[in-house]
């Protein structure tokens, strides 16, 4: 079968169409969630997700559904436990983790389903899902972008600093419920694509992936929820190319070309903060300096922009980094500084 | 800024008291603070300064007491865009890089409303706070690769970015090198020229001891001083947990006016 018969596949192009707004919804929204420091967030509400499944199995309604409210009440949880700080956030996470799971597998046996059948929302079926649930797919992805995109000045001050945003009178509390929901839309979203036990990675390796690059939020998020789009619908291309020597599952995939990203651009973003902290402006100097000596003979040139050595403001000069020395040009000589 | 009603006093706080876990914190507290006025709460650590900041800007509760901002009750106080509050710079921290531009930015959200673009009055006042505060040339760096002096100049510009009428600062100097702190002492100093009234925490005021005009002095979660600070050669009545051992050189009042 050829490329172009490939995608003019039904299933293929519902997949694809899924794919594509997952990539975007996920990052974006897990974007916030790493500022919070909560990048485990995602997998929290993806195992309380598990019995929303379970309940919609038992019962014969959309599992997506029950999966939307019980992830969302979850998620409500895991922030009302964090906002009263009876425990950590971690913590938190970890007792709905174990709850959410245990619940699932359990409702799932007294349902009489397989757990073949709950393994398609564990690991995602992307490639069996239906025009229906790609709709419902690009309608939640899209209010969850619109949301976390229009509302990002609040969003990113409340996830910023929330005392300072308190004080600027926003109603901090209702902003984290709505990331929290959001969080949770995203993650029944993604429960097709790459599966509830994976969904936390591509809320949070396209940002970590992001980050290593940027210095700004906006150019962050941004930057994520490309490298969403392009990890998910990448990943399911080449599972769907891969399929015709072995079977190769979409979510699998796509997770692991995240992650060939982040494997990537980490040593590009180690190399640009290693650069960036040597560029730093010295500090103040109260101890004084003394006249280099040593480089007369070692120091045939003067030092200027384009000697080389590595220039670096210091009050209200350069300095010449060489040899591990600093060198500050003073009439006829250098000082040490 | 607005100078609507100028004599009303922006802060009014009668018979303040502040429990955590029910443990009481503060207690007694009557502080007035008058429009323009620059005022400094001192004391050793624990003694409850930053708490009653805290609680001056709502984010303690009160157990007793009232207090007012701007002549309003606090429950029905919502004019925050007159009010600008500087957090100690460890809350500043997050798990995604930001610009220092992103982050002052953040202070215009008490004038901007929902879903709207930002105008241009809002660049403005942006790029306004960035240059007094020095820093108009970091603007696109993120706020992480700064010094720590920097990033606390960084979360003044944020609040001066809203201009208030009132400044809240918790500990602006902690931590901040010799140098940052006489570039913030100069932004203060600009602010309070424009007529804000400044109320800061600090352990030590540096080279903000020229500009305070009244030193309230926390102690064991009460009020131990309120007056004056005290120049004598140079220094400011910071240390007051040295006062057991009363060192005239330290410019320590003997006249019983002190705890």
């Amino acid at each position: 079968m050829s490329p172009a018969e490939l995608f003019s596949l039904p299933f293929m192009q519902r997949a694809l169409l899924a794919a594509l707004f997952t990539g975007l919804a996920a990052p974006a929204i897990g974007t916030y969630l790493v500022q919070r420091r909560l990048a485990l967030m995602g997998d929290g509400i993806g195992h309380v997700a598990v019995t929303g499944v379970a309940i919609g199995l038992l019962t014969g309604w959309s599992p997506t559904w029950t999966a939307v409210v019980v992830a969302a009440v979850g998620a409500v949880a895991i922030e009302l436990i964090r906002e009263r700080g009876h425990t950590n956030g971690d913590v938190a996470l970890a007792l709905l983790f174990y709850g959410g799971l245990a619940g699932g597998v359990l409702l799932t046996g007294i349902g009489g389903q397989s757990a073949a059948r709950l393994q398609q929302y564990l690991f995602g079926s992307l490639l069996t899902i239906s025009i229906s649930d790609v709709i419902v797919t690009m309608v939640l992805a899209t209010v969850v972008v619109l949301i976390a995109v229009g509302l990002a000045p609040q969003l990113f001050a409340v996830s910023h600093d929330r005392e300072f945003a308190r004080v600027a009178g926003l109603d901090v509390r209702l902003y984290n419920i709505l990331v929290a929901v959001l969080a949770a839309v995203s993650v029944t979203v993604a429960m097709r694509t790459v599966g509830l036990l994976l969904v936390s990675a591509l809320m949070v390796v396209p940002v970590a992936t992001a980050q290593q690059l940027t210095r700004s939020f906006r150019t962050t998020l941004a930057a994520a929820m490309v490298i969403g789009v392009l990890a998910s619908v990448g990943g399911l291309v080449i599972s769907a190319f891969a399929s015709y020597r072995a079977s190769v599952a979409p979510g699998p995939s796509i997770v692991l070309l995240a992650l060939a990203g982040f494997a990537v651009t980490w040593p590009i973003g180690v190399w640009l903060r290693h650069r960036s902290r040597l560029r730093q402006p010295f500090a103040d100097d109260p101890v004084g300096h003394e006249v280099s000596d040593d480089h007369d003979d070692r120091h045939p040139h003067r030092h200027g922009d384009d000697c080389g050595h590595l220039a670096v403001p210091h009050d209200d000069h350069v300095d010449y980094v060489h040899d591990g020395h600093r060198h500050a040009p003073h009439g006829e000589h250098y000082d040490e500084h | 800024m607005t100078t609507a009603a100028p004599t009303t006093p922006p802060v009014e706080l009668v018979g303040g008291a502040v429990a955590i876990g029910g443990r009481p914190v503060l207690r007694g507290i009557d502080l007035v603070v008058e429009p323009g006025a620059f005022v400094a709460l001192l004391g050793p650590n624990g003694s409850g300064k930053s708490t009653l900041v805290r609680a001056l800007t709502g984010l303690r509760p009160l157990a007793s007491g009232t207090l007012r901002l701007f002549g309003t009750p606090f429950a029905q106080f919502h004019d925050w865009r007159r009010i600008g509050f500087v957090p100690q710079r460890s809350s500043a921290e997050s798990g995604v890089p930001a610009s220092v531009w992103e982050t002052v930015a953040a202070g215009r959200l008490t004038r901007r409303r929902l879903l709207r673009p930002m105008s241009s009055s809002d660049k403005t006042a942006i790029a306004d706070a960035l240059e007094l505060v020095g820093l108009a040339d970091r603007a696109k760096d993120g706020v992480a690769t700064l010094s720590g002096g920097q990033q606390q100049r960084v979360l003044i510009a944020r609040a001066l970015a809203g201009d208030p009428d009132l400044f809240f600062l918790d500990e602006p100097t902690a931590g901040v090198d010799a140098r940052n702190q006489r570039a913030l002492a100069e932004a203060l100093g600009r602010l309070r020229d424009r007529g804000a009234t400044i109320v800061l925490v600090a352990h030590e005021l540096g080279p903000l001891a020229p500009l305070v005009e009244r030193a309230v002095v926390m102690r064991e979660g009460r009020i131990a001083y309120d007056g004056p600070p005290r120049h004598d050669d140079g220094h400011s009545p910071h240390d007051v947990h040295h006062h057991e051992t009363l060192r005239p050189r330290h410019g320590l009042p003997l006249e019983g006016r002190w705890p």
